[in-house]
């Protein structure tokens, strides 16, 4: 029993090989782009829209509005890497539905990565809107004695990100494959259904936690720029 | 649980071009087609304000036109009802006037009709009193009469006042025709001598006399030459009667 779909290897060549994790996210990724450049191409700025640009204008705005509502402003500067995560996460996980797919997201290495992006996101928007050198010296706040804790702090949260979604996934496909081989009819089923739950659940943890980590650091750094009396009032 | 290094750099890539291809035909179009929208009905929003404002105000200003309007209406009724009275009463006054200008020429109409037949009526009368009269003392005349009349013509000669007598002087004396006595009936020789004597003692002097008879007399007796002439007789004294009721009914 493979725990993970990197295990399925399709061609390899040295350290380069295509596995199946690749292959899915390929797929998910076309699959994405097809249905945003679909429907987007015949886009229309009136009243009268098609149904497939409103679920896609509804799904862009309530992401918007979870940004917004985190405290992300604007939320255009921020949509594009933490509406892809969440997309691209939520989309890989809804696709357990589809009989012998494995999700990419139950792979270590794919969740690694996006663990990884949100690991070198959160200083590329902390020094975008911060300056780097007003970024660095948050990690020695309030004493420098924190530094150390900090970093770990860094590190360890990009552990649990990346360890979080892979565990959910991988284990709910492994109860649904142990369960297949006890109980084939009806039981897995229903634990698919649970699976989806769990993989939307876990689409918006992840992307949610990758911008609350963010936030923290572009909220930090305007609070900062602040007065002080100011930040005395907003506490 | 081992993780891939190959497959993690290979998701690494794929989700960055993911993330670029997303922002591209996703998030891009959809926020600007949401963006023209809002803009869009924030236009519409604020024309419908600029129109409402714009109605707001033409709406207000068609109630001053309309309030200037009725004023002006009011104003040009007022004057035309003023006029309109002005006229009448000048109308009316006119009217009042050439009422009063007729009345007068029917009063003045009237009058002169009044006094027209007035006077119709003044000369028939006096046409038939002197009828009458004529008639009467023509039907009443006689021999006698003839001699009071006769005497009456001495008396009246012979009492004339010097001023008379003088005239009469002067108009026989520088005449040189006859003078001619009428009589209404034929006079006897002593009338006729008396009357000659008469003369010839006013006039001074003896005067070819000649005696005529003229019934349209009536009674009485006329002295006359060419310019003057002295006379006693009832026809005489209708004449004069005539001449003074003539005048005094003019």
């Amino acid at each position: 029993m493979k725990l993970s779909p990197d295990q399925t290897v399709f061609w390899q060549h040295g350290f380069v090989h295509i596995n199946l994790t690749i292959i899915t996210s390929w797929a998910i990724m076309a699959l994405l782009i097809a249905i945003s450049g679909l429907i987007t191409r015949k886009i229309r700025t009136d009243f009268r829209i098609s149904r497939w640009q409103c679920i896609l204008e509804m799904l862009v705005t309530t992401i918007n509005n979870e940004i917004k509502d985190i405290g992300l402003n604007p939320p255009s500067d921020y949509i594009g890497f933490l509406g892809t995560l969440f997309l691209f996460i939520a989309t890989a996980n809804l696709c357990i539905i589809l009989p012998w797919y494995q999700a990419p997201t139950g792979s270590l290495s794919t969740t690694a990565a996006l663990a990884i992006c949100v690991f070198f996101a959160v200083p590329f928007f902390g020094v975008e809107k911060r300056g780097i050198l007003n970024y660095l010296k948050s990690f020695v706040e309030p004493t420098f004695i924190m530094l150390p804790f900090n970093i770990i702090s860094e590190l360890s949260r990009t552990l649990a990100l990346a360890v979080r979604l892979f565990g959910n996934i991988m284990s709910g496909g492994m109860i649904v494959a142990i369960l297949l081989s006890i109980s084939p009819f009806i039981f897995p089923v229903v634990m698919k259904a649970l699976g989806l739950l769990t993989g939307m659940v876990q689409a918006y943890i992840f992307s949610i936690l990758a911008t609350v980590y963010i936030a923290a650091v572009v909220q930090k750094v305007k609070e900062k720029d602040k007065p002080l009396t100011v930040n005395k009032i907003s506490k | 649980m081992h993780i891939d290094w190959f497959t993690v750099i290979a998701e690494v890539i794929n989700f960055l071009i993911l993330v670029w291809l997303l922002k591209k035909f996703l998030y891009k179009p959809v926020l600007k087609a949401i963006d023209e929208r809002e803009k869009r009905i924030s236009d519409q929003l604020r024309d419908a304000d600029t129109k409402k404002a714009e109605a707001k105000k033409e709406q207000d200003d068609f109630k001053g036109k309309n309030i200037e309007f009725d004023k002006q209406r009011n104003d040009l009724m007022n004057k035309a009802v003023d006029e309109s009275n002005k006229k009448g009463e000048k109308l009316l006054e006119d009217v009042r006037r050439q009422a009063d200008i007729l009345r007068v020429n029917l009063d003045k109409a009237l009058k002169d009709s009044y006094e027209t037949q007035s006077l119709e009526i003044a000369n028939k009368t006096k046409e038939q009193v002197l009828i009458i009269t004529r008639k009467a003392l023509a039907d009443i005349a006689s021999q006698n009469l003839e001699e009071q009349s006769v005497n009456s013509f001495l008396n009246k000669l012979l009492g004339l006042r010097e001023n008379e007598k003088k005239q009469i002087i002067d108009a026989f004396k520088s005449d040189a025709n006859p003078l001619i006595v009428q009589s209404a009936f034929d006079l006897q020789e002593k009338q006729k001598n008396d009357i000659s004597n008469a003369v010839n003692e006013v006039v001074g002097g003896k005067r070819n006399i000649q005696f005529k008879t003229k019934p349209s007399l009536i009674s009485g007796v006329v002295l006359s030459t060419d310019g003057y002439k002295l006379a006693w007789n009832i026809s005489e004294y209708l004449d004069s009667l005539e001449k003074d009721i003539t005048e005094a009914t003019k």
